[in-house]
Formats: C-alpha cells, sequence, structure tokens
C-alpha cells in the first residue's frame, strides 16, 4: 500500500508541476464554455447555448484527462527512461498502472467538478438526469481515450507522441460533436464523426442531462472503442525505446 | 551471479553471442569493451528489463524475468539514462525509491553519502552531469542491494565525483554485495575491478581476475627511433614484442637480468634505446591485445 500512496503521490505531483497540462485540463474547457455560452454563434440543436454546450465540455474534459494529459506524461516518461527504471523496483506494473489510473480518476472528477460548477454558474440547469447513464458513459469515455493516449504514448517518439495528442484532441473537439453538432457538418464528415468516440461521449451526455432518451448505438460506439483501445494498448505498448 | 551461454538478438543483428561468466559476492566485476560491444544488452538482460534470445542468467538464485518483482527487491539497477522526470525533485524522487523498496534505508543518509545533501530541493533538469550521476547511483542504493548493476557510473563526472563513486562502490562490494559494473572507460575499471569480463563485438575475450588479467601481462616497453627487428628480439628475450610507432613492448615478468639482456642487446647492434619502463601495463593495452588476438584468431 505505501508502494502504490508513493506512486500516487508521484503522479500527481508531476502532472501538477507541468503548467502546460493544467491548461490544457482546465484552461482550455472553460474557456471554451465561457465563451461559446456567452456568444451567440453556435446552433445549438433547440437547447440554451450553455445546456448545449456543458455535457460536450465534460467530454472535452474526459478526453483532455484520460487521453491527453496521461498520453503525454506517459510518452515522455518513456522517453525520459522513467519506466524503465520503475521497472527495476518492486513496484510492478499492476501497482504503476492502478496508480496512473486512479491519479487519472482524481484530476478527471476534480476537473469536472468545476466544470459543473461553472456550468451552473452560467444558468445550466439540468433535469431529469440519469446519474447512472452519465457515470457509465464516462466511464466508458475514460477507459476509451486512456487506451488511444497510452497506445500513442507506447509507440511513438514523445515529440511526435505530443504532437499527435494534440492534434487529435484539436480533431475531436471539432469534428467530435463536442462545440459543433455533427447535423452541422458537411455529410462526408457527418457520417466520419457520427462514428468517433467523442461523438458517441457528447451525445450520451448531452441526452441524459437533458431528459431525452438514451440512443442506445452510441453506447455501442463507445463500448466497442473502449475495447478495441484498451487491447490496443495492452497490446502495442512498450516500457522504453 | 551467473551468465551461461547468453545470447541477444535485435533483429537480424547479433548483439550478445554465447556469452558465459560468474559475478560473486564482495566483489566488484567490471564489464569492460568499446560502446556498441554488448555491454549494456547484457546488463539490462541480467537486471530483467531486457529478454534474452537464448541462454541463462540466474540473480540470487532467481530468473530476472520469471522471479522479476522478487528480484527487483533485492538489486539496485543504474541505468545508462536519467531515468528521473525533469522536474522531480532530489530529495522526493529519493524518498520516493526509499518507499518502494519498504525504507530500509533513510534518504537523508543516502544524499549525505552521494554529497547531495545541498541539493535535495533542485530538480532534476538543473543538476550538472556529475549531481545527476550520483543521484542515479543514490537511487540504485535504495534497495541496499545484495547486487547492483552500475552502467557507465562515472561518466561524465568530475575527479572528486569520480573519487566519492570509487569509494561508494567499494564500500559496496566489501559490505558484500556482488556489483556488476559496465564501463568503456578501462581506467576507471583498473582502478575499481575485483574481476573483469572484456567484451568486443557482443563476444567474450576475457573473463578473470585483474590481478591475474595484469600478472600475465606484465610488460617492458622502451621507446626508440632504429629499425628493430621484432623476430630476432623476441627469439633473444623469449618472449612476445609489439611495436606502435616508436614505441616496443616487451610482454614478460622482468628482472634485473631481463633488464640487463635487453640493453645488451641494443648495445652490441649499435641501436637507440631511451624511456626504458617497467610494470604493470595498462588495461587499455591488453585489451588491445586481447582483441587484436581475438581478431587473429578470426582469420
Amino acid at each position: 500500500m505505501n508502494m502504490f500512496r508513493s506512486q500516487l503521490r508521484q503522479e500527481l505531483v508531476v502532472m501538477a508541476r507541468n503548467g502546460e497540462q493544467l491548461l490544457l485540463l482546465i484552461g482550455i474547457p472553460i474557456l471554451l464554455l465561457i465563451f461559446f455560452s456567452q456568444v451567440d454563434v453556435l446552433p445549438t440543436q433547440g437547447l440554451s447555448a450553455v445546456a448545449f454546450l456543458v455535457p460536450g465540455i465534460l467530454a472535452l474534459a474526459v478526453i483532455s484527462s484520460a487521453m491527453v494529459s496521461l498520453g503525454i506524461a506517459t510518452g515522455f516518461e518513456r522517453s525520459y527512461g522513467v519506466l524503465r527504471r520503475l521497472g527495476t523496483t518492486p513496484l510492478g506494473t499492476p501497482r504503476l498502472v492502478f496508480a496512473k489510473v486512479v491519479a487519472t480518476c482524481l484530476v478527471e472528477s476534480a476537473q469536472l467538478m468545476l466544470l459543473v460548477v461553472a456550468g451552473l454558474a452560467l444558468g445550466w440547469r439540468p433535469v431529469d438526469v440519469d446519474w447512472l447513464i452519465v457515470l457509465v458513459a464516462i466511464l466508458l469515455g475514460t477507459t476509451c481515450f486512456a487506451g488511444i493516449g497510452l497506445t500513442l504514448a507506447g509507440r511513438l517518439r514523445a515529440e511526435v507522441n505530443l504532437a499527435a495528442q494534440n492534434g487529435l484532441y484539436l480533431l475531436l473537439l471539432l469534428l467530435g460533436g463536442i462545440i459543433v453538432p455533427n447535423e452541422e457538418l458537411p455529410p462526408a464528415a457527418r457520417s466520419f464523426a457520427g462514428w468517433l468516440p467523442s461523438s458517441a461521449l457528447s451525445e450520451i451526455l448531452r441526452n441524459s442531462f437533458s431528459s431525452r432518451d438514451l440512443v442506445f448505438e452510441n453506447l455501442v460506439v463507445l463500448v466497442v472503442w473502449s475495447l478495441a483501445m484498451c487491447s490496443t494498448a495492452v497490446l502495442f505498448f512498450r516500457w522504453s525505446d | 551471479m551467473k551468465v551461461r551461454n547468453l545470447v541477444v538478438n535485435y533483429g537480424d543483428l547479433r548483439a550478445v553471442s554465447n556469452i558465459s561468466f560468474d559475478a560473486t559476492a564482495g566483489c566488484v566485476t567490471a564489464v569492460i569493451g568499446p560502446n556498441g560491444a554488448g555491454k549494456t544488452t547484457t546488463m539490462e538482460v541480467c537486471s530483467g528489463v531486457r529478454t534474452a534470445t537464448s541462454g541463462e542468467v540466474s540473480v540470487l538464485g532467481l530468473d530476472p524475468q520469471r522471479d522479476r518483482l522478487k528480484m527487483n527487491s533485492r538489486i539496485g539497477v543504474m541505468l545508462q539514462d536519467g531515468g528521473v522526470y525533469p522536474s522531480a525533485r532530489v530529495g522526493e524522487v529519493l524518498g520516493h525509491y526509499c518507499t518502494l523498496f519498504g525504507n530500509r534505508i533513510a534518504a537523508l543518509d543516502l544524499l549525505v553519502a552521494v554529497d547531495l545533501v545541498a541539493k535535495q530541493k533542485s530538480t532534476w533538469r538543473k543538476l550538472s552531469g556529475g549531481e545527476k550521476q550520483r543521484l542515479s547511483l543514490a537511487l540504485a542504493l535504495a534497495s541496499k542491494p545484495e547486487v547492483a548493476f552500475l552502467d557507465e557510473p562515472t561518466s561524465g563526472v568530475d575527479i572528486v565525483g569520480r573519487d566519492l563513486i570509487r569509494q561508494i562502490v567499494r564500500d559496496l562490494a566489501n559490505s558484500g554485495c556482488a556489483v556488476i559494473l559496465a564501463t568503456h572507460e578501462l581506467d576507471e575499471a583498473q582502478r575499481m575491478a575485483d574481476n573483469v569480463v572484456m567484451f568486443n563485438q557482443g563476444r567474450l575475450i576475457a573473463n578473470t581476475s585483474l590481478k591475474d588479467l595484469l600478472g600475465t601481462n606484465q610488460s617492458v616497453s622502451l621507446r626508440t627511433t632504429s629499425k628493430v627487428d621484432l623476430l630476432e628480439l623476441g627469439d633473444h628475450m623469449n618472449c612476445r614484442v609489439e611495436q606502435h610507432g616508436t614505441e616496443v613492448h616487451l610482454f614478460a615478468v622482468s628482472d634485473a637480468n631481463f633488464i640487463a639482456r635487453l640493453s645488451a642487446w641494443f648495445v652490441q647492434r649499435n641501436l637507440v634505446l631511451d624511456d626504458l619502463r617497467v610494470g604493470t601495463p595498462q588495461l587499455e593495452d591488453i585489451y588491445r591485445d586481447l582483441n587484436n588476438s581475438a581478431k587473429e584468431n578470426d582469420e
């Protein structure tokens, strides 16, 4: 237990020291939420701007902490030889992975709470929320995006991984139903975007927070992506270059 | 530690070719050879970081892959690259490693041992090359190891830092630890090692005690600008003779009679004889000789 606690502490300390990570985790989602809820430029599927945005921004928060933050940090740890050195201690892979999972979940929880508070302050009033679906979707989303982040981190050079994670973040932000509804995209992009895990996650959250029925297809998409990306990460992750 | 018939391939490239050696408790075993000779690969296999293509390795009676966690709690590993996050602070990372090894030794004691108390709040990225090496060594000592794998521990370290590291390595061996030290700095190996394992191009070219290696390779060196018939000199002195430029080396255990016969041979032929030196050869010369012999055998 001491080993796990010590590793968890290290994970959180390293994360907290990276200013650019905090910007990505907190700054960008809050900025997007405030800006687009105040400026009437987005189509919002008949919802108020803030009611449309909050679920998408929550999905973006999951992407930023589970995929980008975890992936970039792990990529650099691999390139600096941190993982290789930890591999010569009695810590073991399960404890290391568990410490990373718990650290990511803690950061993600804090991030989601902050965004919910910001949303409420901006006038967001969710009705008849199915919290079980919300929780399941966030857990599935976390698993899926962590799988994507670790797959990239486990195969690419640290600098390439950094660029790839940020590029993917931007792509999902624009095409993943986060701030622009998929229906507003050009037809070719629309059918592609519909199969993205970010679209599925933001749609499930948006429906859950606005008393709309769950679209079962979205849940299936998220489950398939989660299974596929976790398996890919397990199969292709390399602990050292 | 026992290594038997170890082979490691990287794709089509054979990095380590069928090597066997032992490292015993209380001794410093230097694994030496030029860059790319297979030293680090061998150390990585023995410390469980890399898997072997074939062969057997046993550390404290344990298999580095199968019994990895059990073995890890009893060994210390100093990797060639740092393995520390740049933003991690010295005291904090050392404290973390002490915890991972069950706090067998206090982090402060290790900081004192490697003379980094004043730097405990510094981050890894702000340390000098020598300080990074000392911290890296301290991390390897956090386990109070029974077997320590130290890869290039004095590389990039200044003279004072080298003295400190040599003393720590000697103390470690004196405490009963089997120290396996990989280095391409042969002078460093000569200062620290009890046993020597020499590599070249993934193959073992010597595996013996340093004392025996230096003892059987005593030499007499001289400088001459005259043309010397090496075959005749070798026959006369009954030993192997080599010439590198103006330097002539005679490989033999020398005494006063040997020196007198040698001097007389030069005087009789009216050859120039300068800078006659008797003594223990440098490991570097021995390595060069053994390497040349291995090449000749191949041919």
